[in-house]
């Protein structure tokens, strides 16, 4: 069963296609975003595509699935509404998918479950890569802000580090962002005296 | 009432402003439900969030709410239409090439004669092995129709003389300036963008083709029309408002401003304004010159969604999906749109209700009172540019007029 992957990230693509390749399915082709969409499925021919939900390509797809004379059957969404779970599934995952006519279902749904899977899983990777992209951005402040007290108070870091966390557990809010304060202060009124 | 939601899909589209302005201006809480835009870039994407419920209602394509319905290319959802977003605001915008070739002028010609023109170079081009090529919004656009039905009518065979592809409208100035196609026919303010870029030169307006065409529609799952009966026609109410304040000369400035938003449109306000005030700019640093009409709204029940306007969509489709005419196809297609849900909805407002769901279309050349069983209704000249009229009873004789 051939098939193809059309995303606009290439890392989720791989991510996807390695999936497939562990449970065996290895007939796939990556279609490149940068190349000609509809030149490269329709050499490709595959009998089932996946492609993310919101690719901005999925009008001008649906179109040449539509008109298409290369493919021999006609290929339909994946929407059989005795599947509306699955189906719903995969559109909360973000993932969307064309198959051939006629294809058995048995035979799509492993394909379309292990897709949604790896789907969720970049989703996670990347909510990761942010919540650590964020941590450090944090603290990077929270560094400053201390320097700032310890040239300013004349203090040493742990005490800097206590007045900090003080002030954060008496106003509710987080370190980081009396962090932010401190810093923000010091770049409007640092040289104020 | 209390605590009702509405999530909307939307494209980012001037006509998408009636429930974009239903929430930021209060109309939504007004009739005390909130309002949520689900902003996408495809209408395959609106359509898979209305499906499988990431969202309650879509600001949609007409004839894709019709097609879903019909189950073409997919099993069949049924959808309903209470309400009309609003009739035409799309242009047909040539590349700078090509209008070169046809010889526009600086103002709106005449679409026979610029029709005349257009046959000329697209026989050329057949000849010379390269035929032109039209970007349309989607396969089941009115875009499509309007296009198809004016190159038809100017005898350019649409699929033979010319191909037609589907570019989406944040991409349709792209692929201009790329030179994927010669021709756009899409939304504003995309035609807008196109000449501001300097890729291309308005020629028609689609209001020049079928002066009262059916564009943007709201569209629900008829299930969820059926459990949420009353908030939907709340959600009516508040459209209405907004459509009713939309016109008003004084508010143009403050929509404009908040459509041109990076949630919305993310699109320049002026473009955005010109096309709500009926302005546009035809060619690259041209003055705006003003088409009363080019975009319609709440005035004549504009929103009204009536029947014989799903009757001619489904026409269409019939006439270039080259599929035989049904006349099941044809009354499932014309119960899409909902009427009664819209008159449900407005009884005892003053807005004035029509007395029939359907009507002959294109058949007015002057403006003429029409019978609502609520206020008073004028309905204005509603002609196709070829003086054809629909008969929403005759499909099929009309089909076979068609050339």
């Amino acid at each position: 069963m051939r098939i193809a992957i059309i995303d606009t990230s290439t890392t989720r693509a791989a991510i996807i296609s390695d999936g497939l390749r562990e449970a065996g399915l290895d007939d796939l082709i990556l279609i490149d975003p940068a190349g000609p969409l509809v030149a490269q499925v329709e050499a490709a021919k595959p009998e089932v595509v996946l492609i993310n939900l919101e690719n901005p390509s999925r009008d001008l797809l649906e179109d040449f699935f539509a008109m298409s004379r290369a493919l021999a059957r006609p290929i339909a969404m994946f929407v059989d509404q005795s599947d509306a779970e699955a189906t719903g599934a995969a559109i909360d995952a973000g993932v969307s998918a064309y198959v051939v006519d006629g294809l058995s279902k048995q035979r799509i749904k492993p394909v379309i479950d292990l897709a949604v899977r790896r789907f969720q899983a970049f989703s996670r990777l990347q909510r990761e890569l942010d919540d650590a992209r964020n941590a450090l951005a944090e603290r990077a402040v929270i560094d400053k802000a201390k320097a700032i007290l310890m040239k300013r108070r004349q203090i040493d870091e742990p005490a800097a580090y206590a007045l900090l966390r003080g002030q954060a557990m008496r106003t509710n809010r987080r370190i980081s962002e009396i962090a932010e304060a401190i810093v923000t202060s010091e770049a409007l009124m640092g040289d104020m005296e | 009432m209390i605590g009702e939601r509405f999530r909307i899909g939307f494209l980012p589209l001037v006509d998408a402003a009636l429930p974009i302005l239903a929430h930021e201006l209060g109309f939504a809480a007004r009739e005390g439900f909130a309002l949520e835009l689900v902003r996408d870039m495809t209408w395959a994407t609106v359509r898979d969030r209305l499906l499988y419920g990431h969202t309650d209602a879509a600001h949609m394509i007409a004839p894709l709410a019709i097609a879903t319905t019909l189950g073409r290319d997919r099993p069949p959802v049924p959808l309903a239409v209470p309400f009309v977003l609003g009739l035409n605001g799309n242009a047909v915008t040539f590349s700078t090439r090509l209008a070169g070739e046809v010889g526009l002028g600086d103002t709106l010609g005449d679409p026979l004669a610029i029709g005349a023109a257009l046959k000329r170079v697209a026989t050329a081009r057949v000849a010379a092995g390269k035929p032109l090529r039209f970007g349309v919004v989607h396969r089941y656009s009115s875009h499509n129709y309007m296009l198809r039905y004016w190159l038809a009518g100017v005898g350019v065979r649409p699929d033979q003389d010319v191909e037609i592809i589907v570019t989406s409208p944040p991409f349709a100035a792209d692929a201009l300036a790329a030179g994927d196609v010669d021709g756009i026919c899409v939304g504003e303010p995309w035609n807008s963008i196109a000449v501001e870029r300097g890729v291309g030169h308005i020629a028609l307006a689609t209001a020049q083709i079928w002066r009262r065409g059916v564009e943007k529609v709201l569209a629900i799952r008829e299930t969820v029309l059926d459990e949420r009966r009353e908030a939907v026609e709340a959600l009516v109410r508040a459209l209405h408002a907004a459509a009713g304040h939309f016109v008003e000369p004084g508010a143009a400035e403050e929509s404009a401003a908040i459509l041109a938003r990076p949630e919305y449109l993310d699109a320049p306000q002026d473009a955005i304004l010109r096309a709500i005030t009926d302005r546009i700019r035809l060619v690259p640093g041209g003055e705006p010159i003003h088409y009363p009409d080019f975009m319609f709204q709440y005035r004549e029940a504009a929103n009204f969604p009536w029947r014989s306007q799903a009757a001619w969509l489904y026409s269409q489709m019939v006439r270039w999906d080259y599929m035989a005419f049904d006349a099941a196809g044809a009354a499932a297609a014309g119960k899409v749109f909902r009427p009664d849900v819209y008159r449900a909805a407005l009884a005892g407002s003053g807005a004035p209700l029509p007395g029939a769901s359907s009507k002959l279309e294109g058949g007015l050349a002057e403006p003429i009172g029409a019978g609502s069983t609520q206020g008073r209704l004028t309905l204005g000249s509603d002609r196709f540019f070829d003086g054809r009229a629909f008969d929403p009873d005759d499909i099929e004789a009309y089909l076979a007029e068609l050339p």
